[in-house]
This record gives C-alpha cells, sequence and structure tokens, in this order.
C-alpha cells in the first residue's frame, strides 16, 4: 500500500518534470537568424570611385548638367527612374470598386498638408525632379531627373526650400557628383523622415532618431547592430523600389515583407510561426512607435486662421513640438505609442480628388481586410484623425491653395483666405467649388513597419490573450482564446458544477443522518433489556 | 469476504495517470480560457500543449489495451438491475440495504457505472479530445501546407471544447465522491491503488476462482 502510494507521487512528479523538461524556454541558437547577420553585416565595396571619372571632374551649372552627365555613362538608367512612383507621383494599379486607376501624390489627399496640387512650389521638395512649379511639369524630360537626392552619399547635398525641387543654391554639385553611391539612410530619410512638415509627423515609425539609435529604437538599424540602411530590405532592382506604403499605394503587389527574409516560419516553436497565418511579424515585434521624437496623431485644420495684431503666430508645447499655428491649425502629439490593430490584406483604397463623401470621419484611406478573407493579418497601425476643409454643397474634400511666396495670391498661408484658397486650388485640379465650404472629421491609417524591437521586447502573449485591456481588445470578428469567451455556456458549466458538488453534498449528510439513526438504533436495540 | 485482484497493473496506470493527466489540463485550460491566472497565458497554453499529447497517447495506449485484454466487454450496457442500483444509491443506501449487484474481477462495473463509464469514453473523452485537436490545428500556416481548418469557426471549437471540460469536470466531482460509497469509504480508493479489493463472496452462484483467475488475471 505505502509503495503503491510513494510510486504514484513519484509518478506525479516525474509526469510534471516531464512537462516542464518538454516545454522548456531552451535558448536556442537560431540558425536562420545567423545567417542573415552574417550576410548583411558584409558591407559590399564599391567597384568604382566616381571621383576619378574625368566626366564629373568640372564646374557645374545647374542640377541637370549633373543628370547629363549621369547619363553619359548610366545611359539608360533614367528611363528605369521615370518609370517609378518616385518620378511619376503615381501609380496605375487596381483598387476594389474602383477598378483600374492611377493614384498617388497627383490626385490623393492626405491627413496632413493635405495634396500637393497648386503648392508644387514647396511640395516639389520631395520630388526627385527640377523644376516641378506646376502642373505642366514635363514627366518626359530625361534632364529633370534627380539623380542625387538619393544616390548623394558625401551629404552635400539638400533640395531648397520653396524651389521646385532644385537644390539648394550654396550645394557644391561637383563634390556630389563625384561621392556618389547607394542610397543611405539620409537619403531616403530628407523626405521620409520628414513629410508633413516636420521630423516623424506624418509615419510615427521612421524618423531621425533612426539615423543613429540603439537596438531598443529600431534592431535593423541600430548603430550598435546590424546598422542597416533602407535599401538593405528596400532593395531597387532597375529603381523599381521594393515595398510601399498604403498612405497612397493600392496594391499587395512588390511589397517590401519581414518574410522576405525573415520566412514565414522565423521561430523555433511551431506555435508562434502559426500564429503568421493570421498575425503579420509587425504585430508582435513592433510593440511601440514614435519611440525617440512625438508624431503628430491630430490636425485640426478647423482651428487655422486666428492672427494676433493681424500676423500668424505660433505655440509650442513643452517638448518644442507645435501645439498651434496660424497656418496649419491645432495638433495634438504623442510618442511611445501601443499601435492600433487591424485586418489588412494588403490592398487599400484612397479618398481621390473629385470623390463624393459618404462617411464621417471621411477615411482619407481605406485599408481592406477582415478575419475571414484569406489574405488578411492582423496589422499594427497609426491612427491619425483630423478635419479638413470641404465643400458643403458638392461634399467633397477641397484641395485648398496653400503656398506661395507672395501675398494676394490666394495661397492661404499668406492671405488666411479660405474662399480664395478653396477657389484657387479647385480649380487647379478642375472640380467644381460651390463657395460653401465648412471641416470635416478625417481619419487616416498609417501601417507601422519599422522600430522593430529586440525579441526581449516582443508583445508577449497575454498582451493580447487576455480578457479586459488587451491589445486586441476592440478587434473584432473572430474568436481569439483568453479573451473571448462564451458567456451563457460558462454560466451553465458552472451552474452544472456547482449543482453536483451540492447533490455531492446532500447525498453525503443524509448518508452521515442515516448511518448514525442506524447506529443509534442498533444500540438502543441492544441495550433495551 | 475475500480480497480479490481487481485492477491491472495497467488499468490503475492508466487510471491514475488520466486523472492526474485531466486535472492538469483543466487547471492549464482553464487559464487559457481566461478563468483565472496563475501559470500566466503562455505557460498555461504550453502545458496544456504538452499535457494534451501525453493524454492523446495515453489513450491510444488505453484503447489498445481494452482491446487486447477484452476489458472492453466490461462496458457493454445493460439494463438488468440498472434500475436497483439507481434506487440503491437514491433510497437503499440511507437504510443500509447491501448492494444491489456483486463486483467481481469479472465484472468490476455495476449496470449504472457502465453506463456512465460507456458515455465517458465514447462521448465526453471523445468530445473534448477532437475539439481539441481541431483548436490545436486550427489556424495553421496556410502557405506551409500545414492542416488549415478555417471553415469551423474557431469559436465554436472553443465551445465544444470549454463544454466537455465542463462536462469533465461535473463528472469528475461525483466520481469522486462515489468512490466513498464502496464497502467502507476509502475501500474503493485503496483498490484502485493496490489492485486488490474485499470483496464478498457470492452464495448463490460459486465461482470456480482458479478458473476466474487463470481467464483475466494473468
Amino acid at each position: 500500500m505505502k509503495k503503491t502510494i510513494i510510486g504514484v507521487i513519484v509518478f506525479v512528479i516525474a509526469v510534471l518534470a516531464f512537462i516542464r523538461w518538454f516545454s522548456g524556454e531552451e535558448e536556442y541558437y537560431n540558425l536562420k537568424l545567423e545567417k542573415l547577420k552574417q550576410e548583411y553585416s558584409v558591407t559590399p565595396v564599391s567597384s568604382i570611385d566616381h571621383s576619378k571619372l574625368s566626366a564629373l571632374q568640372k564646374k557645374f551649372a545647374s542640377p541637370q548638367e549633373v543628370t547629363e552627365a549621369c547619363n553619359s555613362c548610366h545611359t539608360e538608367r533614367h528611363r528605369e527612374v521615370m518609370n517609378s512612383a518616385h518620378w511619376n507621383w503615381e501609380r496605375v494599379s487596381y483598387v476594389e470598386g474602383r477598378g483600374i486607376a492611377a493614384a498617388g501624390k497627383k490626385n490623393v489627399l492626405n491627413n496632413f498638408c493635405l495634396g500637393a496640387q497648386s503648392n508644387e512650389l514647396a511640395c516639389a521638395a520631395c520630388h526627385i525632379g527640377f523644376g516641378m512649379t506646376d502642373d505642366h511639369f514635363d514627366f518626359n524630360n530625361a534632364r529633370n531627373v534627380d539623380c542625387m537626392v538619393c544616390h548623394d552619399n558625401s551629404e552635400e547635398y539638400m533640395k531648397g526650400a520653396s524651389m521646385s525641387g532644385y537644390p539648394d543654391r550654396n550645394v557644391n554639385l561637383t563634390k556630389v557628383a563625384q561621392s556618389v553611391g547607394n542610397p543611405e539612410r539620409i537619403n531616403c530619410g530628407s523626405c521620409h523622415f520628414y513629410s508633413g512638415g516636420g521630423n516623424n509627423v506624418k509615419h510615427g515609425d521612421l524618423e531621425e532618431a533612426q539615423l543613429s539609435c540603439d537596438r531598443d529604437l529600431d534592431v535593423h538599424m541600430a548603430s550598435n547592430g546590424m546598422n542597416m540602411s533602407c535599401v538593405a530590405c528596400h532593395n531597387a532592382e532597375n529603381h523599381q523600389i521594393k515595398g510601399k506604403l498604403y498612405s497612397v499605394s493600392s496594391e499587395n503587389y512588390n511589397r517590401a515583407t519581414c518574410e522576405d527574409c525573415h520566412t514565414g516560419t522565423p521561430h523555433f516553436d511551431d506555435l508562434l510561426n502559426r500564429h503568421n497565418a493570421k498575425v503579420s511579424c509587425q504585430a508582435c515585434h513592433i510593440p511601440l512607435y514614435a519611440k525617440a521624437n512625438a508624431t503628430k496623431m491630430d490636425w485640426k485644420w478647423s482651428d487655422a486662421g486666428k492672427l494676433r495684431n493681424g500676423e500668424p503666430y505660433r505655440e509650442f508645447n513643452s517638448d518644442s513640438t507645435s501645439e498651434y499655428l496660424s497656418i496649419k491649425g491645432t495638433f495634438r502629439w504623442a510618442k511611445n505609442l501601443k499601435p492600433d490593430y487591424i485586418w489588412f490584406n494588403g490592398t487599400a483604397d484612397h479618398y481621390m480628388l473629385g470623390d463624393t463623401i459618404r462617411e464621417v470621419p471621411v477615411k482619407m484611406n481605406t485599408l481592406f481586410g477582415s478575419h475571414d478573407n484569406k489574405d488578411s493579418k492582423i496589422f499594427p497601425v497609426k491612427i491619425n484623425t483630423g478635419d479638413q476643409i470641404y465643400d458643403k454643397v458638392y461634399k467633397t474634400l477641397i484641395q485648398p491653395k496653400l503656398f506661395s511666396l507672395n501675398k494676394g495670391d490666394s495661397a492661404y498661408w499668406k492671405d488666411f483666405n479660405w474662399n480664395t484658397a478653396a477657389a484657387a486650388g479647385m480649380a487647379r485640379v478642375g472640380l467644381p467649388f460651390s463657395g460653401q465650404y465648412d471641416f470635416v472629421e478625417t481619419i487616416m491609417y498609417w501601417p507601422v513597419n519599422h522600430m522593430v524591437a529586440p525579441k526581449e521586447k516582443t508583445v508577449g502573449c497575454a498582451e493580447c490573450h487576455t480578457r479586459s485591456n488587451g491589445r486586441l481588445e476592440n478587434l473584432a470578428g473572430f474568436y481569439l482564446p483568453g479573451r473571448d469567451h462564451n458567456r451563457p455556456l460558462d454560466i451553465f458549466g458552472i451552474f452544472i458544477i456547482v449543482t453536483c458538488l451540492g447533490g455531492v453534498f446532500v447525498h453525503a449528510l443524509f448518508r452521515i443522518l442515516a448511518t448514525s439513526r442506524r447506529k443509534k438504533s442498533s444500540i438502543d436495540t441492544i441495550t433495551e433489556p | 469476504m475475500k480480497r480479490e485482484y481487481v485492477y491491472k497493473g495497467f488499468e490503475r496506470f492508466w487510471h491514475w495517470s488520466q486523472a492526474g493527466l485531466i486535472i492538469f489540463l483543466a487547471f492549464t485550460g482553464f487559464e487559457v480560457h481566461g478563468s483565472f491566472r496563475v501559470l500566466g497565458f503562455e505557460h498555461a497554453a504550453r502545458f496544456h500543449r504538452v499535457a494534451s499529447w501525453m493524454l492523446i497517447g495515453l489513450i491510444i495506449f488505453a484503447i489498445f489495451w481494452h482491446l487486447v485484454t477484452g476489458e472492453w466487454r466490461q462496458y457493454i450496457p445493460t439494463t438488468h438491475k440498472l434500475a436497483d442500483q439507481i434506487r440503491f444509491y437514491t433510497r437503499g443506501m440511507f437504510r443500509g440495504e447491501p448492494h444491489p449487484t456483486k463486483k467481481s474481477g469479472l465484472q468490476k462495473l455495476n449496470p449504472l457505472q457502465r453506463l456512465v463509464y460507456l458515455g465517458f469514453k465514447l462521448v465526453l473523452i471523445p468530445l473534448t479530445v477532437l475539439s481539441g485537436i481541431v483548436y490545436m490545428f486550427h489556424k495553421s500556416l496556410d502557405k506551409n501546407d500545414i492542416v488549415v481548418i478555417s471553415d469551423i469557426p474557431l469559436g465554436t471549437v472553443a465551445f465544444w471544447h470549454t463544454l466537455g471540460a465542463f462536462l469533465l469536470m461535473a463528472f469528475l466531482v461525483v466520481h469522486v465522491y462515489m468512490t466513498t460509497t464502496g464497502r467502507t469509504p476509502t475501500s474503493n480508493i485503496e483498490a484502485m491503488i493496490t489492485g486488490y479489493e474485499e470483496l464478498e463472496e457470492d452464495e448463490d452462484e460459486p465461482v470456480d476462482e482458479a478458473k476466474v483467475d487463470g481467464q483475466v488475471d494473468r
């Protein structure tokens, strides 16, 4: 008997030890990751030194001359560039419910400075061309391709402010031309970090802190880590740059994905790998974004136009982000943000100029996807809100003319008159303006793809698999273990267990009573004379 | 009274390890369900899966044992004396009446036990185990050619699995209590541990003990 009991105890302990042994989190040596690290730690040495080329040993009178010099050797590269969205500011793609359409900065509005049309003089500082002053830019003129903005490795080159894409007058073009090479982080960042009018305004996960950061901020770009450049992932075979962001893009095509390098099964744990069927890598591996500097979360254009003594003014927050600008309105910034999560299948629609407003808030972009859609996964997004001007009669958003160098040119930023700004902007894009405007709430979704955290800081299981306050608390349409439960079933289950316990208890009580009564009666029988 | 070898070695091993695994699975399972928080979701889910595979392995062995030894016949349902048995549990035992059925190595289950255990083996365990397997493989990698069961919503799978768990817990409560209704409150549990039980000798139909031992025991 004792032996058996000891045996059972030993067995139970053995079972528990067995479970522990099987489920122990051994620190595996992840060969997949090591292989990648090895591959990307080798920096390729350029096979050419542009400073030794005779074609570049001269003083360039205009940036176009530099382009001509480039083309004298790279004779057809400009064709590739001129076939890219960076040049055309639009891409022909299929959009659900819209068909085949060209969409891009030419016709899509956004939640920040609204749109580039009629404001090219300023906006073209982020166009890879020279001289886009208005809508008459010649997209077929190869001389206007700006090679330097992407390929300058001297950090000398910069586009001039309000110069329609021309470089700043102080740039030493010879020095730039002689030091070209593969794009570095600052080349991409000069536009993609500062879009929307300042550092980290739009994306939240792309900003100047990534020029030099540690692994906690971004494991890929960390100076003390892999120190990867943007083009390491966004490689650009024939100048067709891999990857897209759904603020302007629409199709699930040629995306730069984590899986490209890490494969669809990067974990040793099969359970984690299986999550990849419905959960994007980013959802768990980017626990926070805007980790170093704040990003703009809300922009109320309706507040714009307040003047002090007839002059525009600015108000700043304590962290030197702007809170109010007369030319732009009121902002709300935030940092160290947990992303929102949505179902996304890689296709999107956008508010395009002329579209009728059908719902409020107006979705500047619509990311398609649902749990039941086979291609959809849970993605982290930054949700940006705000309001902007619209036409009360035609029910369309308005492309206002914001920028001009001079007053009296209908530009809102000089004249602070929405009526003339709206009329001028809409006339430029060829759409009617009724003269009656108001402001309407808008919303925009920015997928968060960068600022991948070290694996120790990954989103933990219980941050989603929890009854309340989980990261996926508001993501509906599916059953998430740990978060969801069938309430009637739980009530039934507890009821049936309690009933059994109660029944057992009552039965036992009756037995005890019956036994003691029988004992008593038998004692009585015996003791009776 | 005589001391008889009722529960074989494997039977006892199977019984207790199954009991341990089911209790452990219930503990981790209800944590995954969100009923309480002890180990943390990650550990609970991980342990639950490991233990579930162990239970599946055990069940496969048990099925094999039942078939090979012919012990499955113990569970053939019968209505013979079923009413008597129910009457005994609801009335007779309070009056000190004897068990209406005799227990032996050849016939260790009373008619009520036969019915309940058969239901346990044919309905409750399959319901919980099969729904558990579907749960485990529910959303597998679609691009890596692993099983994908996406036509059944996970909520439905979880419903049946959780229902099975609740019913198993209810079974556990009653089952544990019923062990105390033997000759003495602990005699049934002792029998399941040691294998031997003091049984009443059947006076009406004397059994050739040697024959019984030879057939079933060894």
